[in-house]
């Protein structure tokens, strides 16, 4: 194969100037990707471009070694399903509970709501009132230019694919933006809930924001370790 | 500003799709048992493509009023066919507000020359190919979602493969040639050439690729998607064969875990009879639909 013409990822112009803890160094990190079905692909592209390691997970068992989990989109009906199926709830339960970050994007942010209208929560961790489908149709789907605040100045383009709307949140929760009367992306400690899909763009603010605080899970362990040490 | 049905907003739609099986239904209770068994999406027909070829004839879009039984009675996408070339059908399909849009093979040609300028619709296309060229052709039509067409309605994979086959060979072909010789290749295979570089710069077709014609069993999906699709279409394989709900379930799983053969195998126990099967050398061209609009 000639030169020419290989693809390059370079970094985004967009990246440069925004907050100095999206520019983090993630080569340490390893973010396991719920790879069941739907986008999976995309979001291992994103986290290896942010510099970590991604780790598809279709099988039980292999969540421990990971810094966070990104739970993509998908068919929430589908992925719903086979995460029963396949026994995943309760370690992503304790992965939570660890205080590992998880990132769910549009089905993965239903399957993370505690309630979901309309039929019963699947994994219920975060504080949110989520509903499916909330925009309609797939004739309905849009791109749109996000103002998050969290990401740094510039607009972040949010793609909404049969998307779903984050109607209410709890205490404990911060709403990081919002799209129309609706919450699109928000945060519970560890947690995080998306509307859109920031892996299907070339900004990786979304990715690096998170990858952040899988970072920051991390030097928290290693702390919590040394101190027990001295003690 | 918001914009609706941009390219990256309907092919990103079969990207959630990935890893699934879309599952071919006539009326809603199919639809809900699709549903439960884990489908991603099911089309709405008002024949699978088995009793389009036993009752011959000229097979057309459905009657909206089934497809419109269909999207109420369950919540995950659902695609309808339109006739090739054949764009009044479409239009009437986008305004029932399908989630996707089916330019197919499996119906009888409206247009033997042209297919449908699937850019100037808000919903997505999926359309059928045997080939590179075909894929590239139709995706520079507009189509945001492809399927390798393979024989419908056969229960008899060998089809899927050879088209999948193709596929893979040729995009192989355009990664290892050097760049003097893509012009050339694109006239080979009668693809535009914008596309030849977009697959050479991705490494892969520039839309999802599923597998559809004739796959019947776990094992069939499995092998599909082990030579490289991103996820299946079954037909007539479940709706045919003689418990669907149990087959549904066994093709998702072998779908989803088709790098492990022994979830391919447990699934594969005791589905009961699969449907029956036609041999490619009892086809005549009449009657291969993977002919039609190529």
């Amino acid at each position: 194969m000639t030169t020419d013409d290989t693809p390059k990822i370079r970094p985004n112009s967009k990246d440069l100037n925004v907050e100095g803890n999206l520019q983090q160094d993630f080569s340490g990190l390893t973010i396991g990707v719920l790879a069941l079905q739907g986008a999976v692909a995309e979001h291992v592209q994103c986290v290896e471009r942010c510099g970590g390691r991604a780790l598809a997970v279709r099988r039980g068992g292999l969540l421990a070694d990971v810094d966070g989990l990104i739970i993509p989109g998908g068919e929430s009906t589908t992925i719903g399903r086979l995460s029963n199926l396949f026994g995943f709830r309760e370690e992503i339960r304790e992965l939570a509970a660890a205080g590992k970050p998880v990132l769910g994007t549009c089905a993965g942010a239903i399957l993370l709501a505690r309630t979901v209208q309309g039929q019963d929560p699947i994994i219920p961790l975060m504080n949110i009132t989520i509903v499916r489908n909330a925009f309609g149709r797939q004739r309905e789907s849009f791109e749109t230019d996000l103002t998050i605040p969290v990401l740094g100045m510039e607009p972040y383009c949010g793609v909404f694919i049969r998307a779903p709307l984050i109607t209410g949140v709890g205490e404990g929760v911060d709403v990081l933006a919002s799209f129309g009367e609706g919450i699109v992306f928000a945060r519970e400690k560890n947690l995080l809930a998306v509307a859109f899909h920031p892996e299907l763009t070339e900004d990786l603010r979304l990715h690096r924001y998170f990858m952040g605080m899988a970072l920051e899970y991390r030097k928290s362990k290693v702390e919590s370790q040394k101190s027990k040490v001295e003690s | 500003m918001v914009d609706r049905g941009t390219f990256r907003v309907k092919k990103g739609m079969a990207e959630m799709q990935k890893g699934g099986v879309i599952m071919d239904v006539t009326n809603p209770e199919q639809a809900r048992i699709a549903e439960s068994a884990g489908a991603v999406a099911v089309m709405a027909l008002e024949r699978v493509p088995a009793d389009i070829r036993a009752v011959g004839g000229v097979a057309r879009m459905a009657d909206p009023e089934m497809i419109l039984s269909i999207m109420e009675a369950v919540t995950i996408p659902v695609m309808a066919k339109c006739r090739i070339g054949h764009f009044a059908e479409a239009q009437v399909l986008e305004a029932l507000a399908v989630d996707y849009i089916d330019e197919s093979e499996v119906l009888t040609p409206a247009d033997e020359k042209y297919h449908i300028n699937k850019h100037q619709f808000t919903v997505p296309f999926v359309c059928g190919a045997r080939d590179l060229g075909e894929a590239l052709r139709r995706i520079g039509e507009g189509a945001a979602m492809i399927r390798t067409k393979g024989e419908p309605g056969t229960g008899n994979v060998v089809e899927a493969v050879r088209h999948l086959r193709v596929v893979m060979e040729q995009i192989r072909a355009v990664l290892n040639a050097p760049a003097e010789e893509l012009m050339t290749l694109s006239k080979q295979f009668g693809a535009p050439y914008e596309l030849i570089l977009e697959v050479r710069k991705l490494g892969r077709l520039p839309v999802v690729n599923f597998a559809a014609g004739g796959i019947a069993t776990p094992a069939d999906a499995a092998l599909m998607m082990l030579l490289g699709a991103d996820g299946v279409f079954v037909g007539s394989g479940i709706f045919k064969s003689a418990d669907p709900l149990k087959r549904a379930k066994a093709i998702v799983e072998a779908t989803l875990h088709y790098d492990n053969p022994e979830v391919v195998a447990r699934v594969s126990r005791g589905l009961g009879e699969a449907m029956p099967g036609i041999d490619m050398a009892v086809l005549t061209d009449a009657d291969r639909m993977q002919i039609r609009g190529v």
